[in-house]
C-alpha cells in the first residue's frame, strides 16, 4: 500500500469538489446559511460543535442531501441530476458500523455495493478478495457480521466502501464509537488511505497531518486554514 | 448465518438441492392430508425419524423445535378422544407430527441463504406483476441481517432497565427499541443510498 | 416503496422476530404465558401503516417459512405455519394491513383509546376469526372447543393492545411516519 505524501494537493483536472452559495433549511431552522467551498486538497477535516451544520454539509458531497439553494458539483458533475455517478465517485463512511453494513456475512456485505455496478461474478470475487486482504479481513469471509468486534466492523464498514474504487472518502465521525486502540488503528488507516478524504470529527489530535481545516459555527464557515491556525481559533471559541 | 435452525453436516439430505427439498415438502404436506388411515402414516412416520438418523440431526435440536408444539398437540388428541373418536384424534396429531418433523428436516439440512435464493428464484416470475425482485432480495438480507442486532438491542435495554426495576416492564423496554430502530432506519437507508443501491437499473447496454 | 420503506419493513420483521426472542411474560393472576410477538403485530400496523405493516409481517413469515426460528420460543419452519395454530401466524400481515389501515383513517386524532380500540378489532378479533376455524378445519377440533380453548389467551391479547396503544401514541409523538389516509389530510 502506498503512502501517501501529506499534504500534496491533488493537480488531477477538475478533481475538485466546489459547493455554491449553498443554504439548506430543516422547516424553519437554518442549517447551511450561505457555504462557498473549494475542495482540492488530500485531507480535509470539519469541525464544529453539536449542530453547527457539519453532518449536513458532507451528506451534500455525495447527493444524500441536495440543497435548498445553491450547487454541489463533484469533479464538475452537479449532484443535482447526477447523484448515481456521483455515489461512485464520492464514498462515505457513517459513525456506526451497524447501521451502515448491511448483509448478513462478511463477503456478502463488501459484495454489495458491487453488485450494484452490474460488474461479472468474477470481478466482484476478485475485487473482493482484494480488499479483505488489503484489510487482513481473509479469516472472517464467511462470518456473520453481527458476530465482529468493534474494530472489525468499522475496518469491515470501510472495506465495503473503498471496494468501489471512490476517488473521494467521506467520514461522518469514524472515531466516536471506538476505543483507543480502534482509533489508532484508524488513523493508521486515514493516514495511508490513498484517496481524498474529508472528515468530520471532534478528535483534535487526529488532525495534525491535515492539509486543511474548516471550523463550522450556526451553519457557516467561520475558519478555514491549516491545522496550526485552525485548531487554535476553535479551541478559543469553544472556552 | 448462525441465526437458523441449520446444522451443519455432509450428509446426502444436506447435498439435496433447496428447490427439491422444498417442492418435497409442499407434495407431502398436500399428500398426508389425502391419507384417510392413521396405519398408513405410522410407517411414513418411521421413514422420516430414519432420516433425521441419516442427516445426523442431534436429537436435542429435534426435541427443542417439538416440546411447545407437543403440548397443543396432546391437547388436541385429548379433545378428539372426549368429544369425537381417538382414530381420528390420532389420524390428526399423526398429520401434524409428519408434516412438522419433515418441515424441520428441510431446515436443518438447507442453508437460510440458500433457502433464501430459492425463495428469490421462485418469486422472480412475479416481476410481471410489480414485485421488484432487487426489493424483495434487499429486504430479506436486511431483516436477516438485523434480526440479531435488534434482540441483542433488546437485551441490552432490558439489563439497561434491571437497574431501575423495570425489565419485566414491556413498555419501557418496547419504547426504547422502537424509537432506536427508527434511528437506526435512517442512517441505515442513508448507508444503502450512498453504497449507489439502485432497484431499477437502466436495462443493460451490453450487446 | 422507495429505499426507506424497505428499510421499515425489514427492520419491523426483525423487531417481531427480536419480542419473539423475549422470554415469555407470565401473566400474575392467570399463569397464562403471554408472548410479545403480537404486540408486534399491533405496533407494525400502528406504527407502519398498513401496506409497510402488511408486508413487515409478510417479510417474517417468509422468514419462519425459510427455517430461521424466530417465532416465540425460538420455533421455525414450514411446518409451524400450517401445523394447528398456522391460521393465527398466516392472519398477522392481514391483521398488521387492518390497524394500519384503521389507524391511517385517524391518524390526526390518534389517542390511547381510539387505538386500544383498533388494536382489539385488528390485532385480536381479526386474528381469532382466522385462527379459530383453522384450528376447527385443519385439527378437526370441534368449533365450540376451539373457540373456548382460545378465550383462554383473551387477557393476554387484551392487555397487549392496550400496551400496543401506549407505545405506539409515544412513539407518533417522536417518529410520526404514517402520512394520514386522504380524507383526513387537513
Amino acid at each position: 500500500m502506498a503512502f501517501p505524501t501529506r499534504g500534496q494537493t491533488r493537480y488531477v483536472a477538475g478533481a475538485m469538489i466546489e459547493l455554491r452559495d449553498i443554504h439548506h433549511r430543516f422547516g424553519d431552522r437554518i442549517i447551511l446559511d450561505s457555504v462557498d467551498l473549494t475542495i482540492v486538497e488530500r485531507r480535509v477535516a470539519i469541525i464544529g460543535s453539536n449542530g453547527s451544520g457539519k453532518s449536513t454539509l458532507v451528506r451534500l458531497l455525495n447527493g444524500l442531501l441536495v440543497p435548498h439553494r445553491g450547487t454541489v458539483r463533484v469533479d464538475g458533475m452537479d449532484t443535482r441530476g447526477e447523484a448515481k455517478a456521483i455515489r461512485r465517485k464520492v464514498g462515505f463512511v457513517f459513525q456506526d458500523p451497524d447501521a451502515q453494513i448491511v448483509m448478513p456475512l462478511v463477503d456478502e456485505d463488501i459484495a454489495f455495493g458491487l453488485k450494484n455496478l452490474k460488474l461479472s461474478k468474477d470481478e466482484i470475487a476478485r475485487k473482493v478478495e482484494d480488499v479483505l486482504s488489503r484489510y487482513g479481513l481473509e479469516h472472517l469471509r464467511y462470518q456473520a457480521t453481527h458476530t465482529l468486534s468493534a474494530g472489525e466492523k468499522q475496518l469491515l464498514a470501510l472495506s465495503s466502501v473503498l471496494v468501489m474504487e471512490p476517488d473521494y472518502v467521506v467520514f461522518d465521525e469514524p472515531m466516536t464509537l471506538l476505543d483507543l486502540r480502534n482509533k489508532k488503528m484508524m488513523a493508521t488507516v486515514l493516514a495511508t488511505l490513498p484517496q481524498v478524504a474529508i472528515v468530520v470529527t471532534h478528535d483534535l489530535d487526529m488532525l495534525s497531518g491535515f492539509d486543511r481545516v474548516l471550523v463550522m459555527d450556526s451553519g457557516r464557515i467561520v475558519m478555514d486554514g491549516p491545522p496550526a491556525t485552525a485548531i487554535p481559533h476553535y479551541v478559543g471559541m469553544m472556552s | 448465518m448462525t441465526f437458523a435452525l441449520y446444522i451443519a453436516r455432509d450428509t446426502p439430505l444436506h447435498r439435496i438441492p433447496p428447490a427439491a427439498k422444498l417442492l418435497a415438502l409442499v407434495v407431502a404436506g398436500i399428500g398426508v392430508f389425502l391419507i384417510p388411515d392413521p396405519l398408513w402414516l405410522l410407517p411414513l412416520l418411521a421413514a422420516i425419524a430414519v432420516l433425521f438418523v441419516v442427516a445426523q440431526v442431534p436429537l436435542g435440536a429435534t426435541a427443542r423445535q417439538l416440546k411447545p408444539v407437543a403440548f397443543l398437540l396432546v391437547i388436541i388428541f385429548l379433545a378428539h378422544g372426549a368429544f369425537t373418536s381417538w382414530t381420528l384424534g390420532v389420524l390428526v396429531v399423526l398429520r401434524f407430527l409428519l408434516l412438522l418433523m419433515m418441515a424441520l428436516l428441510v431446515s436443518f439440512t438447507t442453508r437460510v441463504s440458500d433457502m433464501i435464493e430459492t425463495i428469490e428464484t421462485v418469486l422472480r416470475p412475479l416481476a410481471n406483476i410489480g414485485l421488484n425482485p432487487a426489493k424483495v432480495s434487499l429486504a430479506l438480507s436486511l431483516a436477516l441481517r438485523f434480526i440479531p442486532i435488534l434482540a441483542e438491542m433488546t437485551h441490552e435495554i432490558r439489563e439497561a432497565q434491571r437497574a431501575r426495576g423495570l425489565d419485566r416492564n414491556i413498555i419501557a423496554i418496547a419504547v426504547p427499541l422502537l424509537v432506536r430502530t427508527l434511528r437506526l432506519a435512517n442512517t441505515l437507508t442513508e448507508a444503502i443510498e450512498a453504497r449507489g443501491w439502485d432497484p431499477d437499473p437502466p436495462a443493460r447496454i451490453r450487446r | 416503496m422507495d429505499t426507506r420503506d424497505i428499510v421499515y419493513v425489514a427492520l419491523f420483521a426483525a423487531v417481531v422476530g427480536a419480542l419473539g426472542v423475549f422470554p415469555p411474560l407470565t401473566l400474575p393472576l392467570l399463569g397464562v404465558p403471554i408472548t410479545a410477538q403480537t404486540l408486534g403485530v399491533m405496533l407494525a400496523g400502528s406504527i407502519l401503516g398498513a401496506r409497510r405493516g402488511a408486508l413487515a409481517l409478510l417479510l417474517f413469515l417468509v422468514l419462519v417459512a425459510a427455517g430461521v426460528p424466530i417465532l416465540a420460543g425460538g420455533r421455525g419452519g414450514f411446518g409451524v405455519l400450517l401445523g394447528p395454530s398456522g391460521g393465527f401466524l398466516l392472519s398477522w400481515p392481514m391483521a398488521a394491513f387492518a390497524i394500519g389501515w384503521m389507524v391511517e383513517r385517524v391518524w390526526g386524532r390518534l389517542n390511547f383509546v381510539k387505538a386500544v380500540t383498533i388494536n382489539v378489532i385488528g390485532g385480536i378479533l381479526l386474528i381469532y376469526v382466522c385462527g379459530i376455524p383453522w384450528l376447527a378445519l385443519v385439527a378437526q377440533v370441534p368449533w365450540d372447543k376451539a373457540f373456548f380453548g382460545s378465550l383462554n389467551f383473551i387477557p393476554g391479547d387484551l392487555i397487549k393492545a392496550g400496551i400496543a396503544a401506549y407505545v405506539a401514541v409515544t412513539v407518533k409523538r417522536a417518529y410520526p411516519l404514517i402520512q394520514p389516509a386522504a380524507v383526513n389530510q387537513e
